[in-house]
């Protein structure tokens, strides 16, 4: 383990030489990791996140974590590291699919613990039959907790969100987790070029007391809090400090916006911003949307991309801003709910324009063809592709 | 732009993800790109293997198995003649105006394929690769390097130089210097080193010839359709 040394957020995250390297996901989720000065890291493994949280766990060997230990379940392993947070120290811990599930209720109470946790997501398959295979329906249920939830396309973004993530979650304004969701083998078990900060750079050490609420003292429980919690009462009051806390935990999803601007160069990225079709999309399928946009120029036709970084806080004003001019709208993802077609949709005026779909789930791969064959229905290109299935 | 969605599918044991990989990094060497994805069923001899390689001079951000694929490459017939595939027909989901190229020394195609593949407009190429690997290497497991030839002597991407550094590197590792010389390693390390220098050249030897065959026969392409 190289000597570190504590450098500047701002100067870590926006300054800061860079070198590439051809990682996967999972290495640079690692990578990430290891310049962020975390102390601690709980898991309970699962595929496809297993590989992130054994590089973390070689981290921990090489020194780079002072604790970091297998936990008896998802359950267990997001109380404690919420237990872990609320001491004082800097958290990750990582999961996938059905752990993500079997863990939420521990999760959902972060933000209103004021956890700065950070989580990562690898997608798989949740339910019936079992399957380990990357769809992403799983982020779905993550977006009404209160974290924020941002969605890498790439290794990059792996790399790049993930660091930032922690700077994100301790700000005084923000102050609950973030989560980093990205593809489960399409990203995590695939190489990509990686611009990475210096080894032996890191972020500073999380200060405990530049919080909006202080920690608390492990070694004196405050158990008046447990005898007295308001919420086993029925009263007014009890309703009123539910209500304003939780208003409080959105209007702090809200602030994590700025940041979002600051550290990730905003929620969106768009290309060719005066389409006439454009494909929206987050997580890797903005990568199969980016090859669409290109087919689309080849074939000179005036298509654009709206690629959505962050999905809570949602990017209302952004994306009603970009599709305003819009004449359809694409939207490919790696679920059959479309949870983000039921997002824009949320968000702007004339939501016919938005296709649903191409939607591919089970982990299958996600044709670029078939984002083309909705963009020539839009603008009436009668195309007969001649294909054999 | 020349984008080459490519689907190989052979049997166990003939190297059909070696080679995939071997053309990632030529395209690599030559400043290209290219991405692979490896999918094995279960993974023992002569069982069905396919892999996906796409190669491009623009880069490539596409994810995943390759659906649609202009290249299909069959490295062994009885993908065809015996359905050893995970693709059935072996042509599914083949674009218009696309290749195929098949380890075969004479037709295996049905007239119900041929007939399918003239509506795609298909540039079919019955290759003999193995009887190649057999006469210039001695050996059927170069049949790899032929179809990894052929291919680039068809797409011209690379040049043979780039192809023969991708196969040192795969062979050899990346650790291997040309000029350091042998003489300081002991003799089991010397012997089993010239063993693999003998098969490199054996390996370029069939390449090459496949890389000047296409050429002969009138196979090299110059754009394909993309989509």
């Amino acid at each position: 383990m190289p000597e570190q040394k504590v450098v500047d957020v701002d100067y870590l995250l926006l300054e800061a030489p860079r070198e590439r390297k051809f990682i996967t996901g999972a290495q640079a989720m690692a990578e990430a990791i290891k310049r962020a000065n975390v102390d601690m890291a709980i898991a309970y493994p699962i595929t496809p996140q297993s590989e992130v949280m054994h590089l973390v766990g070689d981290l921990w060997a090489q020194g780079y974590l002072k604790d970091y230990y297998r936990a008896e379940e998802e359950y267990g392993a997001f109380s404690a590291i919420a237990g872990a947070a609320r001491g004082g120290v800097r958290v990750f811990t990582a999961t996938s699919g059905p752990g993500l599930l079997r863990g939420l209720e521990a999760i959902a109470s972060w933000p209103g613990h004021r956890i700065p946790a950070v989580l990562g997501v690898l997608t798989r398959v949740v339910n019936a039959p079992l399957s380990i295979q990357p769809d992403n329906i799983e982020i779905s249920y993550l977006l009404n907790c209160g974290a924020v939830v941002l969605h890498a396309e790439n290794q990059q973004d792996v790399f790049d969100f993930t660091l930032a993530a922690f700077a994100i979650a301790e700000m005084v304004d923000v102050y609950i987790p973030v989560a980093v969701a990205t593809e489960g083998f399409f990203v995590t078990h695939a190489k990509g070029y990686v611009n990475m900060t210096p080894e032996d750079m890191k972020l500073p050490p999380r200060d405990p007391y530049k919080a909006p609420v202080p920690p608390t003292d492990c070694e004196v429980p405050p158990a008046r809090i447990q005898r007295d919690a308001p919420v086993q009462k029925s009263n007014f009051m009890s309703y009123l400090i539910h209500a304003v806390w939780q208003q409080e935990i959105w209007s702090s999803n809200a602030r994590a916006m700025k940041y979002i601007y600051k550290y990730l160069g905003g929620p969106i990225e768009v290309i060719n911003p005066d389409a006439e079709v454009f494909v929206v999309a987050s997580g890797c399928a903005a990568a199969q949307a980016r090859e669409a946009v290109r087919y689309s120029q080849l074939e000179g036709l005036n298509v654009g991309l709206v690629k959505v970084k962050s999905i809570r806080p949602f990017p209302e004003k952004e994306i009603r801003e970009v599709l305003k001019n819009a004449k359809g709208i694409v939207i490919p993802e790696h679920n059959i709910v479309g949870w983000l077609a039921r997002e824009v949709r949320s968000v702007i005026p004339n939501n016919d324009r938005v296709v649903n779909g191409p939607r591919v789930y089970g982990g299958m791969t996600l044709p670029t063809e078939l984002i083309m064959d909705e963009i020539y229905k839009i603008l009436g290109i009668k195309k007969e592709r001649k294909v054999l299935v | 732009m020349k984008r080459y969605n490519i689907r190989l599918a052979g049997v166990g044991g003939q190297g059909v993800v070696t080679s995939a990989h071997i053309i990632g990094n030529a395209m690599s060497n030559s400043g290209k790109y290219a991405s692979l994805v490896p999918f094995f069923g279960s993974e023992k001899r002569m069982a069905p293997v396919e892999a996906y390689v796409r190669a491009s001079d623009q880069p490539i951000y596409e994810v995943g198995e390759v659906i649609f694929p202009n290249v299909i490459m069959i490295y062994h017939p009885q993908v065809i003649t015996h359905g050893k595939s995970y693709t059935m027909p072996f042509y599914s989901g083949l674009k218009e105006n696309g290749i195929v190229i098949i380890n075969t020394d004479r037709d295996i195609l049905s007239d119900e394929d041929w007939k399918v593949l003239e509506d795609l407009n298909t540039k079919v190429i019955n290759f003999p690769a193995t009887t190649i690997a057999l006469e210039l290497a001695g050996t059927e497991l170069a049949t790899n390097m032929a179809m990894v030839g052929l291919f680039f002597g068809i797409t011209r991407l690379v040049t043979e130089e780039d192809i023969e550094k991708a196969v040192k590197e795969r062979f050899l590792g990346n650790t291997f210097v040309a000029s350091g010389g042998t003489a300081a390693l002991d003799s089991a390390i010397e012997k089993k080193f010239k063993k693999k220098v003998e098969l490199l050249e054996k390996n370029m030897l069939v390449i090459k010839e496949a890389f000047k065959m296409a050429e002969r026969e009138g196979w090299v392409e110059q754009e394909i359709n993309a989509i």
